[in-house]
Parts: C-alpha cells; structure tokens; sequence
C-alpha cells in the first residue's frame, strides 16, 4: 500500500531520541507488529519511511506525522495499535490513513510551552511576555551555515500568549512551520539575547498540531 | 523524569542513552519486590547493551518475581560532569530512581581496565568504596564476569564475587540476601553463608600472607569459607534461560543486534588465550534451539542483523544446518547474518557461499604468530597453507579486503619470526594478484598487532610480559620489514597492555593503587580518551609497587598465585604440561581429537564435554 500516513505522539522518555534513531525505531517498531514496510530498490535498499518537519531532541508533540509504504495490504484501523503495543514508552501512534495533503502544505504548527522561574516570581512574568512579543520585530542573532546572522522572528509568530502557572508562565503559540521554518526553542533564546531578565531557567515546548495555510488542520 | 536531568540532558551528546524507557525494558511496581537490584555496567551503554551475559542475567534476575532488577551503565564524560555539577547521583534507567534506593548492586566486570570505573560508580552511588566500610548488609555490592577469575586488585571494595556463570549462581544468592534481608542478618552473617553457595567468593574470608619477597606466601580461607571456590557453569545450554526479548535500544549501540551464542567453552586450546581456558567444558546447543531462538528474538525485536556468538564458530558442528536453518528465515527478509570467529583452517567455501547471499563483509584473521614455529609454540593451529587457500578463495569469490591480527611479545618469539609477519603478508598480496577476479577494485591487507598479556589460568600465567622498550623494537622491525603499499601496519600501544598484564596477574596490595587512580580522575579507562598512564605508575610508585614484579618477572611455577583460590575447573599440572610443550614448540591436538584430561569435566555433573 502507498502513500499512508501515521500520526503519532512523542512525549516522556522518547523527546530524547533523536530524529535518525526514531527512524530506526519505527523501522524496528514495523517489524515486531509484523508489518512489512516497502523497500527502496537499489544497492543499498532501505525503507521508505518520512517523518515530516523533525523535532529538535528534547520537544515533545502529539502530532508527528509520518509517511510511509507497506508490502501488501494491511488493515488501516488497527494499524494503530498494534503499533502502539511495540513501541518504546513515550511513542504512542494515534491515527492512519491514507495521505491528504502534500507535506509541502504544512504551514502552521500549534505549540505550548512551559517557561520555568526558579527564583523569579512567574505572576509577574506573563504579561511582560506578553509585551516583549506584541513588539513589531524580534530581531535575533542566529546561527546559519555561513556563521552569524540577524533574523527578525517576529513574522513567523501568528499568534502568541502567556499565561501564569505554578512556578512557570504557559506559553500557547501559532508559528510558521516552513518558508519560514522557526524552532521553537528561539522563542526562549530570544529572551536571552534581548530581555535576559524574562529568560526562562528551563523550556520545554510541545507540538500540538499541524496546520494549512487556511488553519484547517493537516492530514 | 528527575528535573535536575532533564535540564542536563540538551547539553550533552547521545541523551537517548541516559533516559531508560527502551521497548522492552522490565518495570515492576517497586512496593510489590522484596529485592532491588542495581545492575551496573562499569563502561558506557553502547557497550554493555551490546553485551549478551548483560542481556542474560538481567532477564534471570528480573525472573525471581520478588526482584526487580533495573540496568546502570557509566555516563559518558560530559553526561558524567553535568551530574556532578547539578548533584544528580547515579540513576537506574528503568525507575530513575538513584542507587541508594537498592538493595544490591551487581557489577559485571569483563576486564580489568574497567576497575577504577567500578570505584567511581560505586561512589556515584553515595557508598563508601571499601567493603569493610560498608558495615550494613545492605546495599550488597557484588561482582562477576571474566576478569572475576583474578579479583584479586578488586578485593577490598567488593563485598563478595561470583565466579563462572550467573544464571543459577545469582538467584541462589538473591534468594540467601532475601531472606538475610527479612530477618535482619549481619553482613558478617550473610557473607559466611554466602560463601557455602557453589562459586561464590568472599574475599575478607581469606588471609594473605607475603614472603619477603612479595610474593604470596599462603592463602587461608576463614569461617568455614571452601579453600578453593570452583567456578559455576550451566550444564545444559538448550534448557538454560536466553531472552528471546531483550530490551531493543533506541539509540544506535556497537552490536546492534539479535546475538546467539553457539556453546562456551573452547576445542582448541590456544596457549595465550585465557577464554579458551576458563569457559570450559564446552557445552554446545542444538540447532533447533537457536533457530527457533533466533526467530523468536528477531520477531521480538524487529532488529536486521543476527550473529552468531562463540570463540570459534567453526567449531561448531551443525553449523551448516544452522546457517541453513537462519538463512530460511532471514533472506526474505533482508536480515543479516553474521559469523565472526572463523578460523583459516576450516573455513568452507560451503559456508562463504551462504553469507554471501546476504552481505559480505571483510576477513579477519587472528593468525597470532608470524612463523609456523611460533604458532606451534602457541598451539594456534592455523598453517600459512590453510591461510592462504581461503585468501584464494575469498579472492576468487570477490573479497579485497582481509585483516591479520598478531600479537608481539609470546613467549619463544624471535625476531625471525616478526619479519615473518610482513613475508606472510606479502604472500597473501601475491595471492590476491593470482585468484581475484576483478584487479581494478584494488586490495587492502591490514596487519596489526597488540602487546601480549600473560593472563591468569592460561598455559601462559607464568611467563613474563615484554616490557613497552622492547615491544616498540619489536613494532619497528616489524613497520621496517613491511614495505607495499598495499600492506597496512596498525599496532596498539602497550601502555594499555602493561596497566592490564598488572592488573590481570596482581593481587590485593593494588587495591589503593586502584583507589588512588581513581582519585586522581581515572574512570572509563578503557577509552583510549580517558587512560592515562602515568597516573597509574604515580600511583604504583607511591605505594611501593614495580611493574617489572607484577608484569615482566617470570613466576615459577611452584609459587602461591594470587588467585590459586579459584578454581576454574582446568587444572594446574594441565597448563604446566602445555607450558612446557610449548618450549618444545610441540603442538596439543583439540580436544575433538583427542581429550587432554585437562580436568574441565568434573565441573558437569553427569554431563559430557562437546569437546
């Protein structure tokens, strides 16, 4: 079967497998439940398995999405579970189906974050957030393959809110997913470079969902 | 997850590797166990889980119901920093819970460069590092492995060892330490018990007296402890637990793979080689098992590669039965199967032919010695002739490269016979320009060669070691007689060699040295990145002991050796037979041919040796 999509989350434990060892995982997870993923041909053949937008070490989401083939027929609806059963703690697949829409059309994603104060009293913090981002640009300094260079990330935030917690200020953002691509750790690091007294001691940050152009949700 | 670690682990390399969680990993509900039990790996977790007795026990122990046992390895250097600056103490990876919470932890120690990281990991644990200091039964820190054969060094800090196999061993003593636990024993009392369960060694229930020269003088065991502990083996490999559900890493490991060991023990009685000695009797299983074994394990872990584990895999008598049982499964599914530990001699073109349907991978050749003399002094039995009809083969049949392994230093060796390796060499070359098929795609032979260490309960325990002057002589005649361009020469330092030749034949007056390495910053010496090796002569010379008498002094033979308190089921008279048959460069048949006696048997109830 071709062009079939997964859904699947990544919390806990597994925000620490990085991008090409999940790819091994999943191609081990397919195995141990017993399904046959599709083969390049060639020399050296490998699967045909995508994971699209790779999530920096250390994110969590509750929206990977993942393209791949199988060899034969396999019945979509139980895929999940079965999956699910084989894979280390954290990885849970939530959904399969054929694919809709070209992963090129991925352009908004929906994430949270957690910003941790350890000294700092975080009630104060939310709305000071709130002010250094309803700023017109956010120009940082940014690491490119040519060395240093200044990116205003301030257009790739479509919305954005700070919100008070216990020790720490919730962060709940849209932010362009490609063209451009914004991670969303510089959310924080922007802090660093421009406002340290609201930089976090630690961020976490954890996908929600995907979005086309239009905000219909991706599939 | 532990704050203090998720806050360290963006900052270091391979985090994967810290957090646990892996596809089958075994969790328990730690208020329902009576025992927990640290499993600790003294290197890194790329190399313990790629380490099958590791994969093993850990499924025995964790069968006791009543025991949970969860794995630690040792952080990498930066991981090892950031826990110590944000005072994080050492964590088992499935509960993350800190090692304070345990009520054992278990150490496999397979060689002897792993010591000082034993100490560091035991004082990661919030422990002091001597036994004796340890005054509470629990946390028990108990050891096993290769290296226990000689624990000597490792004496004053570990509270009691476990000699030859663990499957049966570790649950009778988990079972004494339950209910030690229970009914509130001494350590003292736990221990003298302890000590009457088969191969277990209990260190502080032995006295050591020097003569003046510093040689052992006697050995005396105490409170009913056996004057010889014997060395524990499975007789029955086929019924002997092997988890076909390992725990599948999620980051990349060195052996990344469905392992499936053949037998223990060895036929062919390699001089040098101490595994050859101290794994027998050879105790093989049957095919059906590992096929069946195999399968299971490769469905349950969705791996791509199996290998098959033995110290001489064509010694193994269903091999090709075997092979054809795997290859049914494995070619359809584009799973690997490899075969390392081949010997030159019976190599078949059969077997070749079978792996090459899958993939194929380099030769290599553990040929030891560059003369036919030499090798006979060794009792390697490997002719140049054998050698270089399977190069011939192998060339014909595509293969280009091919790997030589040596060793400098053996005990007869002459200059003769290392000019000898780069001849062999050179005639391997001129094979290749007689049988390959395709000249275009070029060949490459590399050579290299190690220090030899005299290790203990090997034919070889007696002989002195060369010391690092003469090795680097002995590399440098041999770099000046190798002189194509196809012939690549690597040699590994002896630094190494020497720091293990002590540690492997030392006895328990190294233990400060150990502590004072440690001290000074030695850890995860095993790592080319980490050894130092003036820290170990600093600490040698600071407490008044010399190379020369550990490594490079000739024992005789009617010495007390530091480890003459264990038995590994060889006996003595039988390497001092094959000592001297070396001297007379006089071949020993294997043991299919021809039984030695050399005493193994007795170790098998019942049983019968596959030699």
């Amino acid at each position: 079967m071709d062009k079939l999509r997964l859904r699947f989350e990544k919390t806990g434990r597994a925000v620490w497998i990085s991008h090409l060892d999940l790819m091994h995982t999943m191609q081990r997870a397919f195995s141990r439940a017993g399904y046959a993923l599709k083969y390049s041909e060639g020399f050296n053949p490998h699967p045909q398995i995508s994971i699209a937008l790779p999530l920096s070490v250390g994110m969590a989401s509750v929206c990977e999405i993942m393209d791949f083939r199988l060899n034969g027929d396999a019945g979509l609806g139980e895929l999940p579970a079965r999956l699910t059963k084989v894979m280390p703690e954290g990885i849970r697949v939530t959904d399969c189906y054929e694919q809709v829409n070209k992963v090129a059309l991925l352009k908004y994603l929906e994430i949270t974050g957690e910003f941790e104060y350890d000294e700092r009293d975080p009630s104060h913090m939310a709305a000071a957030l709130e002010r250094f981002y309803a700023q017109d640009a956010v120009v940082i300094e940014k690491k490119t393959k040519r060395g240093q260079g200044q990116s205003d990330i301030r257009p790739a935030i479509k919305e954005i809110s700070f919100a008070p917690g216990e020790g720490l200020v919730r962060l709940h953002a849209v932010i362009s997913a490609q063209e451009p691509t914004l991670n969303p750790a510089l959310l924080a690091d922007a802090l660093r470079q421009l406002a340290p007294e609201l930089y976090p001691d630690y961020a976490r940050f954890t996908r929600i969902e995907n979005y086309l152009e239009n905000m219909e949700i991706f599939r | 997850m532990d704050k203090r670690l998720e806050r360290i682990l963006p900052r270091v390399q391979k985090p994967a590797r810290y957090t646990g969680g892996e596809y089958n990993q075994i969790l328990k509900d730690k208020t329902k166990v009576d025992l927990r039990v640290a499993f600790c790996f003294p290197d890194t977790y790329e190399i313990g889980m790629s380490n099958l007795g590791m994969s093993i026990l850990y499924h025995t122990m964790n069968s006791l119901d009543y025991v949970w046992c969860e794995r630690v390895f040792a952080p990498w250097g930066d991981m090892y920093e950031e826990m110590r600056k944000a005072g994080l103490p050492l964590y088992a990876l499935e509960s993350g819970d800190s090692l304070d919470k345990f009520d054992a932890l278990a150490f496999s120690v397979g060689y002897e460069m792993a010591y000082t990281t034993v100490l560091d990991m035991i004082n990661q644990a919030g422990l002091p590092l001597k036994s004796a200091e340890r005054t509470e039964l629990l946390p028990l820190v108990f050891a096993g492995g290769s290296a226990a054969v000689n624990a000597e060094p490792m004496a004053d800090f570990i509270d009691l060892f476990v000699i030859g196999e663990g499957e049966e061993m570790n649950n009778e003593l988990l079972a004494l330490l339950r209910t030690a636990k229970r009914e509130n024993w001494s350590k003292r009392d736990f221990l003298r018990k302890a000590a009457q369960i088969g191969g277990v060694y209990v260190p502080s229930l032995y006295d050591i007296a020097y003569n003046d020269d510093g040689t052992v003088a006697a050995i005396t065991a105490r409170d009913g402890a056996p004057e010889k502990v014997t060395k524990r083996i499975v007789v029955d490999l086929d019924s002997s637990p092997y988890p076909t559900n390992p725990v599948v890493p999620s980051t990349e490991v060195v052996h990344d793979r469905v392992n499936l060991e053949l037998f223990r023990g060895c036929v062919r009685g390699c001089r040098f080689c101490q595994a050859g000695y101290i794994y027998r009797p050879i105790r093989a299983k049957k095919p059906e098992t590992l096929v069946r074994q195999g399968i299971e394990a490769l469905k349950n872990t969705g791996h791509e590669d199996v290998t098959l584990l033995s110290l001489s895999t064509s010694d193994y008598r269903p091999l090709p039965g075997l092979c054809d049982g795997l290859l049914d499964y494995c070619e359809s599914r584009s799973i690997g199967l490899s075969l390392p530990s081949l010997r030159a001699d019976n190599f078949s073109m059969e077997i070749m032919e079978k792996l090459q349907k899958v993939r194929k991978s380099g030769l290599t050749f553990a040929v030891e010695g560059g003369s036919q003399r030499l090798r006979d002094a060794i009792n390697k039995n490997v002719t140049e002739e054998d050698l270089l009809h399977t190069c011939a083969i192998a060339f014909a049949g595509g293969w280009n490269t091919v790997k030589l392994y040596y060793m400098l230093g053996l005990p007869t060796e002459t200059d003769e016979d290392i000019v000898g390796i780069a001849d062999m060499a050179g005639r391997i070359l001129h094979c290749w320009r007689e049988n390959a098929k395709n000249k275009n795609r070029g060949v490459k032979i590399t050579v290299s060669t190690s220090c030899f260490i005299p290790k203990p309960h090997s034919p070889f325990q007696w002989e002195p070691q060369i010391t690092r002057e003469e090795y680097l002589r002995r590399v440098n005649l041999l770099r000046s007689s190798i002189n194509s361009r196809n012939v690549v020469y690597n040699w590994h330092d002896a630094d190494t060699s020497v720091v293990e030749a002590v540690l492997s034949r030392g006895d328990r007056r190294l233990g400060p040295v150990l502590e004072e390495v440690w001290k000074n910053g030695g850890r995860l010496e095993a790592w080319g990145d980490y050894f130092r090796f003036e820290r170990w002569m600093e600490a040698m010379d600071k407490f008044g002991l010399s190379v020369p008498f550990y490594a490079e002094r000739e024992r005789g033979v009617d010495e007390v050796l530091p480890w003459d308190m264990i038995d590994v089921g060889v006996r003595k008279a039988h390497l001092v037979r094959e000592r001297e048959k070396c001297y007379a460069s006089e071949l020993s048949p294997d043991c299919r041919h021809q039984c030695m006696a050399c005493g193994a048997l007795r170790l098998m109830e019942g049983g019968k040796c596959d030699g």
